[in-house]
């Protein structure tokens, strides 16, 4: 049977690399007893995979992992037992068996429903975006003046070549207040999500963003997955750009606080733990 | 949440942040303002390295037992930490409460080899506490070092405020009382080493004087202050049984290089290797019981979530209850998923059957260390193994379906011939004659066979602790000789030879035979920018040869130089148990190619019986008689 873990990564965790993560939670597994299945063979190891690798220095709401068991005990007891093992910096927030897949359909892979995620960016305290933004009020103005331009050009630079890419079809959210990110994260749902999210919601662990004092924050939903891809540092780069002040690639926080898969046809969004595959 | 030493920044510019920022698996949690003492325990290399090693692992669980301690731990920070480091003045810390190291009451440091010694003086001077111990004060940490290259500190002596020689099971403890009692006193630091000198094992540098002939040998090495003894007794752990053990040791977030259960099933070996160091100070050779073990192996796997378990000790084919215990392994781990890492055993058809229950046959290969290529260079250097037991092991092996198998030779024994380095070509191709004897329709394709040499050093406490050991350049020209023998051979397209670099060996032979003199050089190379030596990428002849030169240092003399039978050595004044008299008969039996019969066969008088334990006391064991077997050989 397969099931979906969701887990927080948080404080010095965001300093291990995601493969590392992997073997994190395999031992960890190992330690809570969950009966795993295992590959076949001379080196057998557990059979599980990421829905988004998350980058080194980015902390986390919601990471995805997929794993495949032979039993399992209530999503409940799962949550509890994953938890009584894992170290400061993990915690699981969620258990979701999934479906089988039906015969002769092809295996879907986590990785290959993400299609987009939801970020906090926060200015970390110790760092300034030129002289003129000193607040949270200063700040949004900006962002709001350079999200309002017709594109948002960056050089996307790949192992092989640079070219020019318009950013800005690829944000299809921006908030600065958690309430106004809450609201408008909910119009991005499937209709007959939006309930099950609010109660949902309403249990929710507390936030393990890191929270800075200058409360320069801003929220974004961004295209993710092997179509379409946006990192949130390249926003705020293209923002610094805009401002004409330098991009400090450490003055900034990210934390991703969802990742999605888009129905096709309707567009909609449903968090990976919304779906049964 | 836990408080990182350093800033985010720091962090994300460096490689594998995760090896600063602790939090791993099993790590320790304590309030430091709530302990009496506070120990920080170093490895100096990087941490992928040191969290793989077992004795720290043992010494931080039975350190954090106690209350009123906190033990935690520093690594050696990587090249690019180390200039980040020094660029912005942060001080290096420990990764528990990422305090900074000056605060501790200790800071432990194991010596595992000698290619570390200036990553020693790297972590004191990134600690910010003086390089030289006569420079420390109240305020500083005691700088202990331990570990198998404390059986000759010599050439390291002036950095450390005490050695603790031997096994850290026994004497911590009432090292630690000791302490907590004399702080509380208010006592200093000097009256605090002077009652070290007086723990058996303990040997405080400062205590004691070198006087020099004019030949640069030692003259005399004795103890200037009253509490220091004239001779320092290794400490040795003689219930395996009952003490310490981690049971729940640390799991590092990034891959180290034992990531997996280390289980150690017994300490020394019995074998009595002439060239070996690890065979004589680890005497007497001491089992753990079977049923400790199967406890141990359980509970770490737990504890940890390790998906591997691997044996760990100097010769596991001696080990008494192997068979019971590798098939317990099997049966309890195999199926769930746990894979059984076996060191080299010696091939018989046990050991056949259970790697071919746990490895590939088709990728795994088979290790013989046979370390000489004549039989009477093996006689020399005491190793049991016969040339018949290689081709026979060879040839069951290459009948279960193994094709591969990788030899292991030194160059530079003493008494060596040019006939035993052709030895070591001829060997390599017997073993694959024998693979072709099997018929072609049968045996599975080629046969591969990787021999390789290293770069032989005689070390302190073994029977060539006299012997001269040879100049890089014959040790190169050996390699070209045999390299030339290789091809000779009839089967060399399936033999691959591959070598040691001499120069870090060179360096090698002068810290394990040095004395106080060295380590100058030591400091002077570091301050040239010497550091990780163990590491080819980073290590520097040149730079080495040029503090030896204008320190004084001369390689000759500790390398290349046979000692005289009467010479005071620097370690001489360590008790290991086995005795110098018994060394010395056995360097001369070695130089007239006689072997002596391991500790199970017959009782050689080596002196370890003294600890009163293992397998000295085993029934039946009779003496050697050494007229007998010189007659017979």
């Amino acid at each position: 049977m397969k099931a979906r873990i969701k887990f927080q990564k948080y404080g010095a965790m965001k300093f291990v690399g995601h493969l590392d993560v992997m073997r994190y939670f395999q031992k960890v597994f190992r330690r809570a007893n969950i009966d795993s299945e295992y590959t076949k063979g001379f080196s057998p190891h557990q059979i599980m995979s990421f829905a988004a690798p998350l980058g080194v220095g980015l902390t986390s709401e919601g990471e995805y992992l997929d794993v495949q068991l032979l039993s399992a005990d209530t999503p409940e007891v799962m949550v509890e037992r994953i938890n009584a093992m894992v170290t400061e910096g993990f915690r699981i927030v969620g258990y979701r068996p999934l479906l089988e897949a039906e015969e002769h359909m092809k295996h879907v892979t986590a990785m290959s429903l993400v299609s987009s995620a939801d970020y906090l960016v926060s200015l970390k305290d110790g760092y300034t975006i030129g002289a003129e933004i000193t607040s949270q009020d200063s700040f949004v103005k900006a962002f709001c003046e350079f999200f309002k331009s017709q594109e948002i050009v960056i050089n996307k630079k790949t192992k092989k070549s640079e070219k020019e890419v318009d950013i800005k079809p690829m944000i299809t959210l921006v908030a600065y207040t958690e309430e106004e990110y809450e609201a408008k994260r909910i119009d991005t749902l499937e209709e007959h999500l939006k309930t099950e999210d609010a109660l949902l919601n309403k249990g929710r662990h507390p936030s393990s963003a890191e929270v800075y004092e200058n409360e320069i924050k801003v929220y974004m939903q961004l295209d993710t997955g092997s179509a379409a891809n946006l990192k949130p540092e390249l926003v705020l780069e293209a923002f610094c750009e805009y401002l004409g002040v330098g991009y400090n690639e450490y003055a900034w926080q990210a934390h991703r606080l969802e990742v999605y898969t888009r129905n096709v046809e309707t567009g909609k969004l449903a968090a990976l733990d919304q779906v049964d595959r | 949440m836990r408080k990182l030493a350093l800033s985010d920044e720091v962090l994300l510019t460096i490689e594998k942040p995760a090896r600063y920022i602790g939090g791993e698996v099993n790590m320790k949690l304590k309030d430091p303002q709530a302990v009496d003492i506070r120990f920080c325990m170093c490895f100096p290399d990087v941490y992928e390295i040191g969290m793989s090693h077992l004795g720290i692992q043992i010494l931080y669980d039975m350190f954090n037992r106690r209350e009123d301690t906190y033990c935690e731990r520093v690594y050696s920070p990587w090249v690019d930490m180390d200039k980040l480091m020094r660029e912005r003045n942060i001080p290096l810390f420990a990764l528990e409460s990422q305090d900074p190291v000056k605060d501790f009451d200790f800071l432990g440091i194991t010596l595992q080899y000698e290619m570390c010694y200036t990553n020693i003086l790297q972590i004191l001077e990134l600690s910010g506490i003086p390089i030289y111990a006569k420079d420390r004060t109240e305020e500083h940490p005691l700088v202990i070092g331990g570990g198998p290259c404390s059986y000759n500190p010599e050439p390291i002596a002036d950095f450390f405020d005490f050695f603790y020689i031997g096994e850290g099971e026994t004497a911590y403890n009432e090292l630690l009382d000791t302490y907590k009692e004399y702080k509380k006193a208010g006592r200093s630091r000097r009256e605090y080493l002077e009652r070290v000198a007086q723990v058996e094992g303990m040997y405080v540098p400062a205590f004691y004087d070198v006087k020099y002939k004019e030949d640069g040998t030692i003259e005399s090495f004795l103890p200037n202050n009253e509490h220091a003894p004239k001779s320092v007794k290794k400490q040795v752990e003689m219930n395996l049984s009952e003490t310490y053990y981690p049971t729940a040791p640390l799991v590092p977030f990034i891959k180290s290089t034992q990531d997996r259960v280390v289980l150690e099933i017994q300490r020394g070996c019995i074998r009595g290797c002439r060239f070996c160091q690890a065979g004589m100070i680890y005497r007497p050779t001491r089992e753990r019981s079977i049923e400790y073990l199967k406890k141990v192996a359980y509970d770490m796997l737990s504890s940890t979530g390790h998906e591997e378990i691997s044996l760990s000790s100097l010769s596991s084919s001696d080990y008494s209850c192997l068979q019971e215990l590798v098939l317990f392994l099997i049966d309890e781990f195999g199926s769930k998923g746990v894979n059984i890492s076996l060191p080299s055993l010696r091939i018989d058809a046990f050991a056949l059957d259970v790697m071919s229950k746990v490895q590939d046959i088709r990728k795994s290969s088979l290790t013989f260390a046979p370390e000489a290529g004549t039989q009477r260079l093996r006689d020399v250097i005491n190793k049991g193994l016969t040339e018949e037991a290689i081709l026979g092991g060879a040839m069951k092996a290459f009948q279960s379906g193994w094709t591969k198998v990788k030899l292991y030779f030194m160059l530079g024994l003493p008494t060596e011939t040019q006939e035993d380095v052709e030895g070591i070509a001829i060997l390599s191709d017997r073993i694959a004659r024998e693979y072709y004897t099997i018929p072609k329709e049968v045996r599975n394709g080629k046969v591969s066979i990787t021999s390789s040499t290293s770069f032989f050093v005689p070390k302190p406490f073994t029977p060539f602790q006299w012997s001269r050991m040879i100049t890089g350049a014959e040790y190169v020209e050996k390699q070209r000789f045999l390299k030339g023998k290789m091809r000779e051979q009839l089967n060399n397209k399936s033999i691959k030879y591959s070598w040691h670099e001499a120069e870090v060996t060179e360096l090698e032979g002068v810290f394990a035979r040095g004395d106080r003199r060295v380590s100058g050089a030591i400091y002077a190379a570091y301050q040239a920018g010497c550091l990780y030596d163990a590491w080819s990428e980073h290590f520097n002849y040149d730079k080495w040869m040029k503090a030896f030169e204008e320190n004084g240092v001369n390689m000759a003399f500790y390398n290349c130089r046979e000692r005289s039978e009467e010479e005071i050595f620097p370690w001489d004044f360590i008790d290991i148990g086995v005795t110098k008299a018994f060394l010395l008969r056995e360097y001369k039996r070695a130089k007239a190619a006689k072997v002596t019969p391991n500790c199970k066969q017959a009782c050689a008088n080596c002196g370890a019986k003294d600890f009163g334990g293992g397998v000295c006391f085993d029934e039946n064991l009779s003496m050697v008689d050494f007229e007998e077997v010189t007659d017979e050989s």
